[in-house]
Formats: structure tokens, sequence, C-alpha cells
């Protein structure tokens, strides 16, 4: 039987983790949002040196492994493990949401940014105003999808010291030497928070099936 | 040139051999867990796509289980917390065991929902000229659904290829971790490592990316 004495004496220990983990998370995915619209807009711009720039970075980033970018960002920069962490799960992460966000604006009919150019819009103002809201409803669930990953990477901060769930674990079990449980328990903290991600992400891409 | 002199320093035929022999690992371990998740991830998948009874819907949750946990715990979990209940593994081994059990429930649902993109009436018709519930499986669906699934799985694979790195944190001589040793040298190697390693993950990666576009593109 798992030794819930583990739990209840390092439970500060685990909470501490688990805020990081969630803080992280989250900084990176607003992070990686912004950047990756910016991407997906660099990408379609009707300027050619902006699209060679932007499907350079996605192309590369993509291919290349966050923990490669993680240790990059700590080793190069002169930054904390959960700084370093965040910055490298953004950079990696921004990748993935440009293409999510670059599906969805490819998905609005032609025809809208015609209409809204046509009305006097500008290109940077068709794409803000027009555009981009109806491209979001399309990108909510791959979002979602990049937001399970990005709770998941957010582990990767324990390699640079950040504070996170799973370096939590590591202290507690390198303290207590009960390995096993300790991980079990970690596990159930991960859990909690990508399994209502998870049926969330589900229930938002059935609706949008049906909608269509 | 004071910032390319680290490069020129780093760049020697010794360390790209060195490299070379990490990324081996790394392609190895990376082939042979692909190879047995292909096989324990294509059974889980065709069970749960059966509906057979309890056995599905525990699939189902040790499936949903492991696909929302982070690989890295899976690691550690492998090999530091196992030995505690008797089961020891060398490193090459344990890095091979977590990333099948995590490319399995990944695999799976890609088997999973390719099986289920096959139109039910093919079903139909195989049990109706015959065949039994198996045999419509395997001359009939699996035929079909295999083709379709081709291009998610090299993705797939090209996340495995990225995820083995994580196996550093139990000291798999691959490729990152071989990076590591020489840029553990001198500060200024940090840099010039860091570039060689990414190109190489890059290269094998962006090929492997356009192999699975074209493949799509293919049956669209």
């Amino acid at each position: 039987m798992l030794d819930f004495s583990i739990l209840t004496t390092n439970m500060d220990s685990f909470l501490e983790g688990l805020k990081i983990t969630i803080i992280a998370s989250l900084i990176a995915l607003l992070g990686s949002f912004i950047l990756g619209t910016l991407l997906a807009v660099m990408r379609i711009a009707p300027f050619k040196p902006l699209n060679w720039l932007g499907t350079a970075y996605v192309e590369f980033i993509r291919n290349i492994p966050v923990l490669v970018i993680v240790f990059f960002a700590y080793l190069a920069g002169n930054f904390g493990g959960m700084t370093a962490g965040t910055i490298g799960l953004t950079i990696y992460t921004a990748a993935f949401i440009a293409e999510a966000i670059r599906a969805g604006i490819m998905s609005v009919p032609r025809g809208q940014m015609e209409a809204a150019r046509s009305t006097g819009l500008t290109y940077g103002q068709a794409m803000r105003m027009v555009i981009l809201p109806q491209a979001i409803k399309i990108v909510i669930p791959p979002l979602g999808n990049q937001f399970i990953n990005l709770v998941k990477n957010s582990s990767l901060l324990a390699v640079v010291a950040g504070g996170d769930l799973m370096y939590q674990g590591d202290l507690i079990s390198a303290k207590t030497y009960v390995t096993f449980d300790t991980y079990v328990f970690v596990a159930l903290f991960y859990l909690i928070l990508t399994i209502p991600l998870s049926l969330g992400v589900g229930y938002l891409e059935k609706r949008l099936a049906r909608s269509h | 040139m004071d910032f390319l002199a680290p490069f020129i320093e780093v760049y020697t035929p010794e360390h790209f051999k060195f490299l070379l022999e990490g990324f081996g690992v790394t392609l190895k371990v990376a082939a042979i867990s692909i190879v047995l998740s292909f096989i324990i991830g294509g059974l889980i998948g065709t069970l749960r796509y059966a509906r057979i009874p309890v056995v599905s819907q525990l699939l189902a949750v040790i499936v949903e289980t492991i696909r929302n946990l982070p690989l890295l715990l899976i690691i550690f979990f492998t090999y530091f917390a196992l030995p505690e209940i008797g089961i020891e593994m060398e490193i090459t081994t344990a890095a091979i065991a977590a990333l099948t059990v995590f490319e399995s429930a990944m695999l799976s649902e890609i088997i999973r929902s390719g099986l289920n993109s096959i139109e039910k009436g093919q079903i139909e018709a195989g049990r109706a000229s015959g065949l039994n519930y198996i045999q419509t499986l395997r001359y009939i669906i699996l035929p079909q659904a295999l083709r379709r699934m081709v291009p998610p799985i090299v993705s797939q694979f090209i996340s495995l290829l990225k995820d083995t790195s994580l196996a550093v944190v139990i000291a798999l001589p691959d490729l990152l971790h071989n990076g590591q040793i020489i840029y553990a040298q001198k500060g200024s190697y940090v840099i010039p490592v860091f570039v060689i390693v990414a190109l190489m993950y890059f290269i094998v990666n962006y090929a492997l990316s356009l192999v699975a576009r074209r493949l799509e593109l293919k049956q669209s």
C-alpha cells in the first residue's frame, strides 16, 4: 500500500511545486499564444521575407527537442531555472500554436478578407478585427491540447532546478528515500491538472464537430 | 573573430564522431521503441475498437492515465522507482521501456481513430459475405485503416525521436548527453555545441516531416 505519510508530511512542498507548475504553464501559454499569433500572421502576410522568417522559425523549432531548448535557455541566458524553463517552453510551444492559428486563419473564407479590405480597412485592421475573431473559434480545441502538453512539458523545469512539481518530487524522494510512493503522488497531482483539461478539450472538439 | 573561435575549437572530427555515436544511440532507442509501441499500441487500439466489455474500459483508463502524465515522470519512475519493488533495468532498457509505455498509449489512439475512420458498412459487408469478425478486421478493415495511419505514425516517430532526449536524465548516452559532455569542458562551448546538436535533430526530423507531408498529400 502507499505510504500516505509521505503525502501529508510533505504537503507544503507538493503544493509549492503544483503552484509553480501552474504558473509556469500559464505564463508559457500566454507567451506562446502571443508569439504564435505573430508567427502565424507572418507566415500568411503578403510579404515574402516575413513568410520565410515565420516558416523557418516554425519548422526549425518544431523539429528539435524541447529539452534542448530549455537547456539552451538555461545555459546561454543568465536566468534562474523557472524563468529559463518557462522561456524554453514558450519558444517551443509558440511553433505549434502558430500552426494551429494558421490553420484557423486559413479556414476563414478568402472573401472575408476581400470584403474587409474593400470597406477601407488596412490589412492589419482586417486581420485583427475580421479574420482573427472568426479564426479563434476553430483554434480553441488545438490550443487546449497545447495547454495540456505545456502542463506535461513543464516537468522539464525539474531538469534545470525550476522548483516545479516534478522537481519537488525529486527532492522529496531524495529526502525520504521513498521514490515509488513519492512519484505516484506526483503523478496524481499531474492527473488532477491534466484529466479535467483533457475532458474539457474533448467536449469542445465534439461540440465544434457538431456545429460544422 | 572572437565569437567564432569556440566554434572552430569545438568542431573537431573527434567531437563530430562522438556526437554521431550519441545520435546512433538516439536513433536505435527510438527505432526499437517505435516498433514495440506499434505492436503494443496496435493491440490496445484494436481491443478498444472491438469494444470488448470490461477489457476496453480498463484499457481506456490505462491509456488516458499514461497520456496525461509527463513522459519525464514515466522515465524517472521506470529507472528510480521500479527498483524499489524489485524491477531493475539498466539505462538503455529503462529508456526503451519508459518510451514504449508512453508511445504505446499515443499510438493506440492513432490506431483506434484510424480504425474508426473506416465506415461501419464495411464491417457489415464483410460479415454479410461470410467472413467472421476477426477475418473482417484482418482482410477488410486493417488494410484500409493502416494506409490512413501511416502519416500520423511518422509524425509520432518524430515526437519519439525528440522525446528520446529526455532520457539524458537517467544518463542514456544519446546525442544530447554526448553534447553535454563536450560543453562541460569549457563555458564557451555551450553555444557551438547546441547549434550542432539542434541541427542534427532538425535535419533528421525535418526530413521525416517532409515524408509525412508527402504521404498525407498522396492520400487526399
